[in-house]
């Protein structure tokens, strides 16, 4: 959904920019800073909690949310827009006979929101008619009052807008001094103030922070009439505007110059290299389809981890929550008991909400549990999936894996994906070392198109840059690359990763799921890793 | 509150007009009560209903732009709204692509209300999941679906005296049937304006038949084929394709439609004699909203005529700048068909592949608007004009360009939703040389 998503986006920065969005409500830059009075929102929160159980529910959760959100668009010379938006208000859920009811309202009164907990408790009880078993939750306990924030170092809101719009300028002009026709760049901050309350006996209020600094850099031969653009190597973090120092020990350069970036990044340094690259992209040799040893960059492999092991794991898919839109999973309860071998002995792949700087962090999910690490893949066996609240009873569990998260307050919370990482290698190997090793394979960075199908078997991926790998040696650029993969045996090809000094984070900011779609943040760890014999396509076409 | 009527609306703009003291100032006003029912598991598994209305201004002084809403209705937050978005215009630098809102504007109104629709319950809700759960227990099937409805209305005025007001509803309806063993899965979709047009009871059967006519599908070489693509099946290909018809892309030369050596393709042909596209605001069943987001009135225009590109769609400060006319944004995509339906189509095929639905469509290269994604829920191959038998799923890798330089045939048009959201009309399409890819195990 990511590309998709951004399309709107753009749209959103550069027209109008008027209609109603999903983005919410533009304010002064000096509310960027305000919170809610936390007895503002304990008050609200009672008045839907006593109204629910007053009305029948047997259970009701309470989210009181201020989503902000601040964009600094760019594109060449020109600002195109400033935006801040805010979106605040109250989503009720409820149980009431058995089944869910979901009501919500930017009205921010007690009358306002104990009405939306009666609204949503009759239509739970409306909803209740044909159910066949009633809703059993996973139990959690009350942590009464509690608060947490994203621990960043600069909050990027605070930030003067003069100074964001210097940074994507000098971007631009150093994008366009190096060769770039035209370059789009972005500052995309976002601060969701979530306060949680249920009839368990918790009131969590979270401050949570993201931040993504996205560009586009495109060349253009009008004598050949081809055109081709390189995207920035960033990830989205949930870190503050400490992101955009680009420290020098958080870059990672390969022989041939290319870098990509760690815990912070440098925009400036990336958009020139960007100019260069689009420019080589328009006289690049095109690849000869066939089998060839894949060297995947983090930044890479993020996407692929999150479409290949992030989503059939999630157990809602597995039992067939989602089969009318993002669909089901080939990684069915059987497989797991049968001890499913998902890929070669050293892949471990891993479930983390606490994992410092990444995307999907938080102390408590949208459910009111608490979060933490566990194992989804050991030593290449399918082990476990993400559960939530109403699930984990299927799969014999007594508890939720916290992977609960609506993406507005206006939004009912479902099963997310957690940060879904691919453990380091544990022997001592740099990217270096690992291409030295490669007879004939390709060098991928960063994202590219991507699709995968309902059940998460066939997968497509492009990438941003591609070099060949020849007798050990990173050799010239090419285009036009595509692989193919089935999950299991890709995963299985899995030859070797590097070791934990070479780990950073691909993010992806917009995951969209669910009916209505929801979009989540969520980051997936890696190191450079190698995939031995897949199956590369050419993708250039010809329209006559 | 979340509907207000067209006075109420044009006295709540008309403040906010006056309350302004930058050079230029737009106003708009939108809000509407969404509801939805999903089930899963022949369950019902979520329902909600969200209640919104909002209030957005954007104030220029000079060229310096600022923005800002609200969802307070007093005279106070009404001035406390435009002052916040004359702060936020003083701090911004200027741009200088800013166009000054237009002038007043004269709006035909489209038939885009449907009082039945806007009048659905959440229980009038969990009776069409009802319709679509029972059925589905009784044949041991399994149903996961959702509807979602919505009922809004949206007005804006300018400074210059302009005002628009308008209220919608849209009704869409999706139900995937598996088998119990999930061997087979078919898929049905319905988007309509008005509820009364729709009988979950009636659709769920074509989904019920093709989950259990799709069980041991068999495998097809990947390769070129023949395809038969439902009108939701092409509807994926179709609108992505239509977002890259923007004439600042071409004339920049980063796009399809860039002509090589500079300029724009308008008037080539790029597509078979059977391409008819346009875009207009009033024919039934998918009417758009009368003006664009730019507050210009939206008219009939082709985009593409026997297969030439006969218009693009222009920005106002691309139009400007180019020396063209302004014209609205376009609201919505209409591609002509014949009188066939979908069963005849299949019944005049000799050999083919019928596409029930297409999955997770992704741009692969934007020079040749090459498309990657997959089919899913119900793929079968034709032979003598019949459904022969199920088979496995494609991974395909194929250009909306080409595939309409390849049509063999159109069917009768029919509503459908739009990838993006929104609305469509598209044929069902007979398209030879389709490209499939690569086999997919998925079901």
């Amino acid at each position: 959904m990511d590309r998709r998503d951004f399309l709107a986006l753009s749209t959103f920065f550069t027209g109008a920019a008027l209609s109603p969005s999903i983005f919410g409500k533009a304010i002064a830059a000096s509310q960027l800073q305000d919170q809610i009075d936390i007895a503002v929102k304990k008050t609200l929160a009672d008045a839907a909690l006593s109204a629910a159980t007053g009305a029948g529910a047997s259970y009701c959760d309470v989210r009181v949310g201020r989503y902000l959100r601040q964009f600094v668009i760019t594109r060449e010379r020109n600002v195109q827009n400033i935006v801040n938006t805010e979106s605040t208000g109250t989503g009720v859920r409820v149980i009431a006979d058995g089944a869910w009811g979901f009501a919500a309202t930017n009205d921010m009164t007690p009358e306002a929101v104990a009405n939306a907990a009666r609204q949503a408790t009759a239509m739970a009880k409306a909803n209740a008619r044909i159910q066949s078993a009633p809703v059993k939750l996973a139990a959690t306990p009350g942590v009464g009052e509690v608060s947490w924030r994203t621990p960043i170092k600069k909050n990027a809101m605070e930030v003067p807008i003069a100074d964001k719009v210097d940074l994507l300028m000098s971007v631009n002009d150093a994008a366009l001094s190096a060769g770039a026709n035209f370059v789009n760049s972005l500052l995309f901050l976002v601060n969701e103030q979530k306060y949680f309350a249920s009839t368990d006996g918790s009131y969590i209020d979270q401050d949570v922070h993201r931040i993504w600094a996205p560009f586009t850099v495109t060349a253009v031969d009008t004598t050949t009439g081809k055109f081709r653009s390189r995207e920035g190597l960033s990830a989205p973090m949930g870190l503050g505007y400490e992101y955009m120092d680009g420290r020098a020990e958080d870059k990672f350069v390969l022989s041939n110059g290319l870098t990509t970036y760690g815990m912070s990044y440098d925009m400036k340094e990336d958009a020139v290299a960007a100019a260069r690259d689009a420019q080589a992209k328009l006289k690049a040799p095109s690849v000869k389809p066939g089998k060839y040893d894949l060297v995947l960059d983090p930044n890479h492999l993020g996407l692929t981890i999150h479409e290949s092991v992030g989503h059939p794991l999630e157990l809602d898919r597995v039992l067939g929550y989602e089969a009318n839109y993002a669909g089901t999973s080939f990684a069915t309860l059987d497989k797991r008991d049968a001890a499913f071998k998902y890929g070669s002995e050293i892949v471990n792949l891993f479930a983390d909400k606490t994992q410092v700087g990444s995307l999907g962090a938080v102390a408590y999910d949208d459910e009111g549990v608490k979060c933490k690490r566990w194992d989804l893949v050991k030593d290449g066996i399918l082990v476990d999936y993400q559960t939530i609240r109403d699930q984990a009873h299927i799969v014999g569990k007594d508890a939720s894996d916290g992977c609960c998260y609506a993406d507005s307050w206006s939004s009912v919370q479902f099963q997310r994906m957690a940060n879904v990482s691919l453990a380091p290698g544990k022997t001592k190997m740099s990217p270096a070392d690992m291409i030295a090793g490669v007879e004939n394979g390709i060098y991928i960075a960063g994202r590219g198109s991507f699709s995968i199908d309902q059940q998460r078997y066939n997968a497509q991926f492009g990438g941003t840059v591609f070099y060949e790998i020849k007798n050990g040696k990173l050799g010239p650029m090419i285009e036009d690359v595509a692989y193919q993969m089935r999950t299991p045996e890709f995963w299985g090809a899995c030859s070797a990763i590097c070791d934990e000094s070479d780990y950073r984070m691909f993010g992806s900011f917009f995951d969209g799921k669910g009916q209505p779609s929801q979009v989540s943040a969520v980051s997936h760890g890696s190191s450079t890793t190698r995939f031995d014999g897949i199956n590369v396509i050419n993708t250039a076409r010809s329209l006559g | 509150m979340s509907i207000l009527s067209e006075s109420q609306a044009k006295a709540i703009l008309d403040k906010v007009i006056a309350f302004s003291t930058a050079d230029s100032t737009i106003a708009t006003l939108g809000g509407g009560i969404q509801g939805n029912v999903r089930f899963a598991r022949n369950d019902i598994s979520t329902a909600g209903v969200v209640d919104d209305i909002e209030l957005g201004v954007q104030v220029a002084f000079g060229k310096r732009v600022g923005t800002a809403s609200i969802n307070q209705f007093d005279d106070a937050s009404l001035e406390r709204v435009v002052r916040r978005a004359e702060d936020l215009a003083k701090l911004a630098p200027e741009n200088p692509e800013f166009v000054a809102p237009v002038g007043q504007q004269t709006y035909r109104p489209t038939e885009t209300f449907s009082a039945a629709t806007a009048a659905l319950t959440a229980e009038a809700r969990a009776k069409i999941a009802e319709a679509s759960i029972l059925p589905c227990r009784e044949r041991g099937l399994i149903a996961a679906g959702f509807l979602e409805d919505g009922h809004t209305f949206f007005a804006h005025a300018n400074s210059n005296g302009n005002f628009g007001y308008q209220q919608s509803t849209i009704a869409d309806y999706t139900c995937t049937v598996r088998t119990e063993d999930g061997r087979g899965s078919g898929w049905v979709g319905t988007n309509v304006q008005n509820i009364e047009t729709f009988d979950a009871a009636k659709d769920v059967q074509i989904a019920m038949r093709k989950a259990a006519a799709s069980v041991d599908a068999q495998a097809l070489e990947p390769g070129k084929y023949t395809v038969i693509l439902e009108p939701a099946a092409a509807a994926g290909l179709i609108s992505f394709m239509m977002n890259f018809f923007d004439a600042r892309a071409a004339d920049e030369g980063r796009s399809f439609l860039s002509k090589q050596g500079g300029g724009h393709k308008i008037g080539e042909q790029i597509m078979g004699p059977r391409g008819n596209i346009y875009t207009g605001p009033w024919p039934p069943p998918c009417p758009a909203p009368p003006w664009g987001g730019d507050g210009l009135p939206r008219e009939k225009t082709a985009i593409i005529e026997g297969g030439k590109v006969a218009n693009l769609e222009y920005s106002r400060y691309w139009a400007q700048k180019q020396g063209k006319p302004e014209k609205a944004g376009w609201g919505n995509v209409i591609m002509e068909g014949g009188s066939k339906s979908t069963a005849d189509l299949i019944a005049g095929t000799e050999r083919g592949i019928l596409l029930t639905r297409t999955w997770y469509i992704r741009m692969v290269d934007p020079q040749t608007v090459l498309l990657t994604g997959l089919t899913r829920d119900g793929t079968f191959y034709i032979e003598n004009g019949q459904l022969k038998y199920p088979i496995k799923n494609f991974r395909f890798n194929e250009s909306p360009v080409i595939m309409l330089n390849n049509i063999e045939e159109l069917g009768r048009a029919v509503r459908v939703k739009a990838d993006e959201g929104g609305s469509m009309l598209l044929p069902p399409m007979k398209i030879r040389d389709f490209t499939f890819t690569s086999l997919s195990d998925a079901v």
